[in-house]
């Protein structure tokens, strides 16, 4: 029985060095692993998202503590809500998660330690959390905010790496990338530029070109009207809006702040604005526009039936 | 208690001529520039056409950005600069301390734990009108806290500040505590506390103007009592003054000052210790001309703080409170020192 197993071993490290030699000759190596039938397989497994340091998950992690509510969303999309035993409580999608008291901000080594994770998933802020779960020999994965929808991408596909679900990752870029670029292409371009205000806060607080929302909107090749602010998510004088007069304003404060498309039409002022007086002020889930997850495809959508709505007159 | 001698000096015409001309300077320049650019010399004309009932020469859009934006900013600018550096002139009189500001005793911690209660719990109201409301009764509430803590534990001055000190601390606890429990108002309550001059057109003006008025005239009508405070309590007494109740009146004068002025621009800075400071270095250090002195040029400081807040970055905003402290320390600093010089 032993021989037997040794046997079968042997042949199997075998057949995966020509494989692995084949593979080699025929085609350039793919920069992640084949998926296996057993994720389990692909353990242990180093990780690396830009800018933070590599993460080594020695098995297949069990027990994953989300702190990131874009991490959140995408576990659940690619298969590894069974493996989350808590989230944050900002991490409000999908309505399953695990929904804990936690906050990245807040939350320090030992409460997380209580839940027992063999990874936790932060926000690249909370750099000192890792340090006080490195002690504890937890794995944790910082998450910095994705600057365009190629990290946004590359961030999915790593989570996939490092919970064992690398194929359902893959899938579901290469999903959001088909509808990403069939609602593109499928949204009548106008035949000059437009222009767009996104509102993140009531008090003007705006995203440039250069944050992850404005590069999508670039998609549509519409121009940001707070890009002389520059930075990513600039204050704006009032006084530049109303002068910009954008032909789409977008809101994200509806949820948090009780924005609407008929408050800021009552803003003083702002009833001169073309976007005001031929309804094109649109509402945005606040969160869909704050992550960069999988229901970036939405947000698509909605800047596509503004851009759509603005061409109909 | 030693006694020194009345201040002689009186409120000169000249004085009250050059604070008129620094804030309508200020006032004038506010209302040509700013983030949208209209150009100063359209301004100009738009102004005389209003007044003379001439033709426009702006666009609809752009006199709304003038008339609905730009002019009532101005003219808040005005009102919470005066309300602010008035009450630091009364509270540093009646306190016979130099570094009283208006947020001494407890008005600010009271305003910023109330806000912060609004804005982690409604959650953040569509209007403002919630937070200003919160703000307003969070500074009287601040005082009247150091005021019950204060008379409890004994009738002199100092006790009163100490017992600001004591509930400040504890107000500012709570709302770290409050803050810490939602942590997405975050940003929103360190806005707040940097101070900020956005209107909703001229609601906020109105919502100052009646406060400002009232406070204005009972600290200008206390100058001269002011003065007798500071020659000590009992020669005050002797003159016929009852010190307990001038006390009293200008506290409750100049925290409804800086009550409305918080409850629209949030906490600015610097103002109040910083004018009354300069109106007494620069005109006398009577009363009688530090309290109506701080008012204009008050409201002139405010009005060239907020311009430069509004253009320097622009079309980018800088948070009032920012320019306040890095105009206003310097500029303190080099007065302080070129007088002891």
């Amino acid at each position: 029985m032993t021989g037997f197993r040794r046997l079968a071993t042997l042949m199997l490290a075998v057949l995966a060095l020509l494989v692995g030699v084949t593979s080699c000759a025929t085609r350039p190596r793919s920069e992640t692993p084949a998926p296996a039938d057993d994720p389990a397989a692909a353990f242990p497994v180093k990780v690396e998202l830009p800018g933070q340091p590599p993460v080594t998950l020695p098995q297949q992690p069990k027990r994953i503590v989300s702190l990131s509510p874009t991490a959140t969303e995408t576990l659940f999309a690619i298969g590894a809500g069974d493996q989350v035993v808590a989230v944050d409580q900002y991490s409000d999608f999908p309505p399953e998660a695990p929904r804990t008291d936690l906050t990245s901000f807040t939350a320090d080594a030992a409460t997380i330690g209580g839940h027992n994770p063999d990874l936790v998933i932060a926000p690249d802020s909370a750099a000192p959390l890792a340090e006080g779960l490195a002690a504890a020999q937890v794995p944790t994965l910082l998450t910095p905010a994705a600057k365009d929808l190629d990290e946004a991408y590359r961030q999915i596909e790593v989570l996939g790496q490092a919970t064992g679900h690398t194929r359902e990752a893959a899938e579901l870029v290469a999903r959001m990338r088909a509808e990403i670029d069939e609602i593109v292409r499928d949204t009548p371009k106008p035949p000059e530029p437009l222009t767009y205000y996104h509102e993140v806060s009531p008090d003007h607080y705006t995203a440039t070109s250069q944050s992850f929302v404005g590069n999508v909107y670039s998609l549509f090749g519409l121009q940001n009207i707070a890009d002389p602010a520059g930075g990513d998510f600039p204050q704006l004088s009032e006084e530049h809006i109303v002068q910009a007069n954008p032909d789409l304003i977008f809101v994200s404060d509806v949820e948090c702040c009780q924005v609407t498309a008929a408050s800021v039409g009552q803003r003083p002022g702002w009833d001169t604005l073309d976007a005001v007086r031929e309804g094109r002020v649109f509402e945005l889930d606040d969160d869909v526009a704050g992550r960069w997850g999988p229901r970036v495809v939405d947000l698509v959508r909605a800047i596509a039936d503004g851009v759509t709505k603005a061409q109909q007159g | 208690m030693t006694g020194t001698a009345l201040p002689q000096t009186t409120l000169r015409p000249r004085h009250v001529v050059a604070g008129v001309a620094v804030l309508v300077a200020g006032v004038l320049l506010s209302v040509l520039l700013g983030a949208a650019e209209l150009g100063w010399r359209r301004v100009l004309a738009e102004i005389v056409a209003q007044l003379t009932g001439g033709v426009s020469p702006l666009s609809e859009r752009e006199a709304a950005i003038l008339w609905f934006l730009r002019v009532p900013r101005v003219v808040l600018a005005v009102l919470v600069g005066a309300a602010l550096a008035v009450s630091g002139a009364a509270f540093q009189g009646v306190f016979r301390n130099p570094l009283a500001d208006p947020y001494l005793l407890g008005a600010a911690s009271g305003a910023g734990l109330a806000v912060t209660v609004v804005l982690t719990s409604v959650p953040q109201p569509g209007t403002s009108v919630p937070v200003q409301a919160a703000a307003f009764a969070g500074a009287l509430g601040g005082v009247g806290l150091t005021w019950v803590v204060g008379r409890s534990a004994g009738r002199e001055t100092a006790t009163l500040v100490l017992a600001g000190v004591a509930v400040g601390a504890f107000l500012t606890a709570a709302q770290t505590f409050v803050q810490q429990l939602r942590v997405e108002s975050l940003q929103q309550v360190y806005m707040w506390i940097l101070g900020r001059l956005t209107t909703t057109g001229w609601r906020e003006v109105l919502i100052v103007l009646p406060y400002l008025v009232v406070s204005a005239v009972v600290l200008c009508a206390c100058a001269r009592l002011l003065d007798l405070l500071g020659t000590g309590d009992e020669e005050a007494a002797a003159l016929g003054v009852h010190p307990g109740r001038v006390r009293f009146l200008v506290l409750v004068a100049a925290s409804l000052a800086t009550a409305a002025a918080v409850s629209t621009a949030g906490l600015i800075g610097f103002v109040g210790l910083v004018v009354p400071h300069l109106v007494r270095l620069g005109m006398g250090g009577s009363f009688r001309i530090i309290v109506p002195m701080s008012l204009l040029f008050g409201g002139a400081f405010l009005v060239f703080a907020d311009m430069l807040a509004r253009t320097l970055l622009a079309p980018a905003e800088i948070p009032i409170g920012v320019i306040t402290a890095f105009t206003g320390a310097p500029f303190f600093a080099a007065l302080l020192h070129r007088r002891r010089a």
